[in-house]
């Protein structure tokens, strides 16, 4: 079964992207979703075999790598963490390829986005249910190639391509400290095995090493690089300018790749290395302040957006912060819960966004829209819950997810906890504002949009709002449906030893016991965010004008997002086209072509050219060249030393 | 029972054929006038076909004749099959030609056969004064030969080239000849070589080695006694060119290896040195001067020498391995360059012969059998694996490095890869240049013959190369086994 699980989407890969013109795009379309709807239902029988259940497993599937001390096994390991991961990724995936069907019919390449989707699927699972480091690894990089493929599907639009690299790009940063951190792993461990790194972890925390004559802890070492891959995939502070380009990329992708599944890599990596994280102070404070840093900062960018899945992006990548502070300050049940939850609302965020630039032919700016409730109705009512689930209205899932993270953070003993539990309750009031704001200004007051426009406006297919329906029952019924078992009461036996804590940490028992102002807190905020964002655009429209003038200058700030991409293209991109340059034109061009290949041909063509000019046709010429040779024979004999 | 003080004739058996058979297809020619050359050009193949039964009926051992001047043995047998071969297939080459350019006088036949006589007593000479009576038997056929096309100007001016040239290079054999008589007192080679032994050798005998060694590099047109080779080769009847570049220079390297191992067998170390010399300065100059070249007779005239300096390359490693690998390189050359040059003659339109290498140009579209094969040629010459032309440098290179001598072999192999880009450009132009005007006279039967057999040759070698490396490995054991056996007197 669970190598079904894994393998359909990659069967279904191969037979549409390599036989995908012979079948014909709905055979492809067909075997794709059915082969991911298969594995997302199987999926949901693993998830209560193995968490409810709890019969865990690995499989063995084949020897990959086995050169002296380096092993390396195709091995899917089966516990509650893969578990909950197999359910998040197909069902999402399964959603997003019957979505697909209709939200790219018009596409003459359909075929080829349905390949890649199966593609990216089987990469994700690859990485969730790996049992070694390089397993992992191959999944991580499977899932940001497929992502690359994905956001420059549209290849002909230059934006895209830009988008693609740029994701590609950034990722490799933090890639490289992916790297680093498992090449630490197996020197010093000596094995790339989960379980053989495990139980290393305490040991692991006492020892340390020299690095340019500094002595540096190891496991924080260790740690920090793992994270520092985590930052890159997740798109946390600093990594993160990614991923709002990557909406260059057609919806249903951005619904998989950028809100669900693929950016939670970097959460499901910090969690399945909670046995190493546990056992660390400095790595897991910085753990901390990034995850709040992020959620803050992306939160104020997402106030500005004017193009809706911008809006959403900047939500995600806010959300992702909130997991990481989970993460960091030891309670991985809580970062993993709103990890699920997530995944339902964002995907409906996002597939809704879908649905109303479907509906508004292909129009993403909100200042655009507006009053379209009336028109789309079943849209917007899927929009509502999932606005509700994130801003974490009550008994909705975003409810006890989130408000379990922030709990956490006041519950925590971490040094950086209260700077994650302030920033993260500011974070709150923003994500209800921007919100609320998307959903007034797209679906509330008068309409914007050209009357041409108005005029086709039209309620998407049901292959399209059958998704939205199912992910909708996820986003209001998983948190209080689940909530017991992840981070619950129950939350010992369902996670098991999938999750490993510190003997010391008891935040997982501790947050239920925080004051009632602290639960109060993100109620009252997503109140204040709503209230302010009915004032701003429903009550007086002309009020968010105004506020950009008086402020222009922050206002600009949020707007180019804290003007990341502008330093870093002064700091990094610039310098490095520079030395490209320098390398290609003069390193390359000048040197290396200059006296290799087309230095060589241009002396072979003198030296030809040379001898030519020696024959001249004279025959006296040639018969001093015939006497010369003699004699410089006979002088070499004579001088040379040669008898 | 002996009648006379007469000697024994029996290893000159096919020289005294030629000789004979040149004489009366002279008389043949003479009494039927000017149309008689295709009589006597199958006349002239059938001598060569006898005269090839006669050597390979020769007994498989070292004989000598006439007082140890000529010398017979599985070297100049394997040597005087290969000239017999390239003599005949030069005449079966010629005939079509020569009536189509209004050449057809009998003369041309029985010049070959006399230069071929030339070259076979090249072969087999032990002594200083028959390897000069060869020689000079063969050059003033080939300086005529060389003129045959009278009337034209090139074809006379290379005639005259060829011949003063010719006549300097003679002349320094001659010069050296006389100073190893004289230090020496002998001409016999193997008395020569009991007088140079070692470091005893005088300084006499070593400056005449080298004008020998000069005289006999002329002949193979190695660099710098090259200079002649372009300019003949180009003015030369193509057939004619065939036949320069073919026969002459396997006798002449025959020549090279008998003088140098037969006479100067001890002072390896000092020839050596010139032979390595000449020998990167034949294959570097081939391989650069060749690229300037639009002319395809002067391409195959630089060709020619860097494959002389391939085949020196052998040589120098002055070991048996290197002699075979001399003689398997000589009979690949012999069959690539026929084969090559047939395809040249196919560069014919109703106007006459073009010579022009972009008249080649989309050969493929329109005789795309014609431009496979002279592909196949020309990536033969370049030794492309798997072709005959690969396994040609291979042996040479092989010996050379079993010899130590490793610049000599890294150059030699840097050098073919200069050479390669000629080679390949001539298929590129076949290729995939737009079409020239198209070759519309087809090749005469006898050619095509000559063609498909050499390009069976050059492409199917790989299948069963056994027969030629065995044949040559007696060859080349023969020369250098230093046993000599004395029969006759």
């Amino acid at each position: 079964m669970y190598q079904a699980i894994v393998f359909l989407p990659l069967l279904g890969a191969l037979i549409a992207g390599l036989f995908g013109r012979s079948i014909g795009d709905k055979a492809s379309r067909m075997i794709t979703t059915g082969f991911v709807i298969i594995s997302a239902l199987l999926s949901w029988v693993a998830f209560f075999e193995v968490a409810i259940s709890g019969n865990w497993t690995t499989i063995h599937v084949l020897t990959w790598i086995d050169s002296g001390a380096f092993e390396a096994d195709w091995t899917l390991r089966i516990d509650t963490l893969t578990a909950v991961m197999l359910v998040v990724v197909n069902s999402v995936s399964a959603l997003v390829h019957v979505y697909s069907n209709g939200y790219m019919h018009d596409d003459p390449h359909k075929t080829r986005v349905f390949a890649y989707l199966s593609l990216f699927t089987f990469a994700r699972l690859m990485l969730v249910t790996a049992n070694n480091l390089v397993q992992l690894f191959f999944g991580w990089e499977g899932v940001g190639l497929a992502s690359y493929l994905l956001i420059g599907f549209w290849y002909k639009k230059p934006t895209a391509n830009a988008a693609a690299m740029k994701a590609f790009i950034v990722n490799r940063v933090g890639d490289f400290g992916l790297i680093l951190g498992i090449s630490t792993i197996f020197l010093t461990v000596g094995s790339v095995e989960f379980d053989t790194i495990f139980a290393q972890g305490p040991a692991l925390a006492l020892g340390t090493f020299n690095f340019l004559g500094y002595t540096v802890p190891l496991l924080e070492t260790i740690c920090l690089l793992l994270f520092m891959g985590a930052m890159g995939k997740s798109a946390q502070f600093m990594l993160h300018t990614w991923l709002p380009d990557a909406m260059e990329g057609p919806t249903p992708v951005s619904a998989l790749i950028h809100a669900a599944t693929m950016v939670t890599a970097g959460v499901f990596l910090v969690v399945r290395f909670s046995p190493l994280f546990e056992f660390t102070e400095f790595a897991s404070t910085f753990v901390v302040v990034i995850g709040a840093t992020t959620a803050f900062f992306a939160a104020t960018i997402g106030l500005v957006q004017n193009d809706i899945k911008r809006v959403v992006a900047y939500s995600t990548c806010s959300q992702l912060g909130y997991m990481f502070v989970a993460a960091g300050v030891g309670a991985y049940e809580a970062a993993m819960f709103h990890l699920f939850t997530h995944a339902f609302f964002k995907a409906l965020l996002f597939l809704g966004s879908g649905s109303v630039i479907h509906a508004m032919h292909h129009e993403q700016d909100m200042r655009k829209m507006g009053g379209l409730f009336k028109m789309i109705p079943l849209t917007y009512f899927m929009m509502l819950i999932g606005t509700l689930a994130l801003t974490g209205f009550p008994f909705t899932s975003g409810y006890f997810s989130k408000d379990a993270i922030i709990e956490a953070a006041y519950a925590a003993h971490n040094p950086a906890h209260m700077y994650a539990f302030a920033l993260l309750v500011i974070a709150a009031l923003f994500t209800s504002f921007y919100s609320w704001r998307l959903v007034f200004l797209t679906f509330h007051g008068p309409s914007r949009a050209s009357k041409e426009v108005l005029s086709h406006v039209h309620e998407s297919p049901s292959v399209m709002t059958i998704p939205l329906i199912i992910l909708a029952v996820g986003a209001l019924a998983a948190g209080a449906f689940f909530s017991s078992s992840f981070v619950g009461h129950n939350f010992e036996a369902f996670w098991q030893t999938a999750i490993v804590h510190n003997p010391t940490n008891h935040v997982m028992h501790d947050f239920h016991d925080v004051p009632q102002w602290v639960v109060l807190s993100p109620f009252v905020m997503m109140v204040l965010g709503f209230v302010g964002a009915w004032y701003f655009y429903i009550a007086r429209p002309e009020l968010p004008k105004e506020m950009a003038e008086t402020h222009a200058p922050l206002y600009r700030f949020l707007l180019n997002k804290w003007y990341f991409d502008e330093i870093y293209n002064v700091v990094f991109v610039k310098p490095t086209f520079w030395l490209g340059r320098l390398l290609w034109k003069i390193g390359d061009g000048r040197i290396i072509d200059g006296f290799g290949p087309n230095g060589l041909a241009a002396r072979v063509l003198d030296v030809t050219r040379g001898l030519n000019r020696i024959q001249t046709g004279f025959v006296y010429h040639y018969a001093f060249a015939m006497l010369l040779g003699v004699a410089a024979l006979i002088t070499y004999f004579m001088f040379g030393g040669a008898h | 029972m002996e009648i006379a003080n007469l000697p024994d004739l029996g290893p000159i058996a096919s020289e005294l054929t030629l000789a004979i058979g040149g004489m009366a297809l002279l008389l043949l020619g003479a009494f039927r006038g000017d149309g008689a050359l295709r009589l006597v050009g199958y006349g002239a193949v059938l001598l060569f076909g006898l005269a090839a039964v006669l050597v390979i009926g020769q007994p498989n051992e070292t004989v000598l004749g006439f007082h140890g001047a000529i010398i017979m043995d599985p070297f100049a047998k394997f040597m005087k099959v290969l000239i017999l071969i390239g003599s005949a297939v030069a005449v079966i080459m010629s005939l079509n030609y020569l009536e189509q350019e209004k050449l057809d006088r009998f003369e041309y036949p029985v010049l070959i056969v006399f230069a071929t006589l030339g070259m076979l007593m090249m072969v087999s000479a032990n002594d200083l004064l028959a390897l000069y009576m060869g020689l000079e038997l063969q050059s003033l056929a080939l300086y005529v030969v060389a003129s045959f096309n009278r009337d034209s100007l090139r074809s006379t001016e290379s005639g005259l080239k060829y011949f003063v040239l010719g006549a300097l290079a003679s002349g320094m054999l001659l010069y050296g000849s006389s100073l190893v008589y004289g230090f020496s007192g002998t001409t016999n080679f193997p008395s020569i070589a009991e007088a140079a032994t070692g470091h005893g050798m005088p300084l006499g005998i070593l400056f005449g080695m080298v004008f020998i060694l000069a005289g006999l590099a002329f002949k193979v047109s190695a660099v710098p006694f090259h200079m002649w080779t372009p300019d003949v080769y180009e003015g030369a009847p193509t057939p004619v060119t065939a036949f320069f570049a073919a026969a002459p220079k396997i006798a002449a390297i025959a020549l090279f290896i008998r003088v140098m191992m037969g006479a100067f067998p001890e002072a390896v170390a000092q020839w050596q040195q010139v032979v390595v010399f000449i020998s990167i300065a034949s294959m570097v100059l081939g391989a650069f001067a060749a690229i300037g070249q639009r002319n395809i007779k002067r391409l195959m005239a630089y060709s020619s020498i860097g494959h002389m300096g391939f085949a020196l390359v052998g040589l120098a490693s002055g070991t048996a391995q290197g002699i075979q690998g001399v003689l398997i390189y000589l009979s690949i050359y012999l069959v690539m360059n026929a084969g090559v040059f047939c395809c040249i003659l196919a560069m014919r339109r109703a106007e006459g012969m073009v010579e022009n290498i972009d008249e080649l140009a989309g050969l493929s579209k329109e005789r795309p059998v014609l431009a496979f094969v002279f592909a196949m040629f020309m990536f033969s010459l370049a030794g492309i694996p798997p072709l005959a032309g690969f396994f040609a440098k291979f042996y040479v290179f092989v010996a050379a490095i079993d010899a130590d001598l490793y610049a000599l072999s890294v150059i030699g192999v840097l050098s073919s890869v200069v050479g390669a880009f000629y080679y390949l450009r001539i298929v590129k132009i076949m290729f995939f240049d737009e079409p020239a005007e198209p070759f519309e006279v087809p090749l005469a039967r006898e050619v095509s013959i000559v063609l498909t057999l050499s390009s069976l040759f050059t492409i199917f070698f790989f299948v069963h190369p056994s027969t030629l490396i065995s044949l040559a490995t007696t060859a080349a054991a023969s020369l250098s086994s230093g046993a000599v056996a004395v029969v006759g007197h």
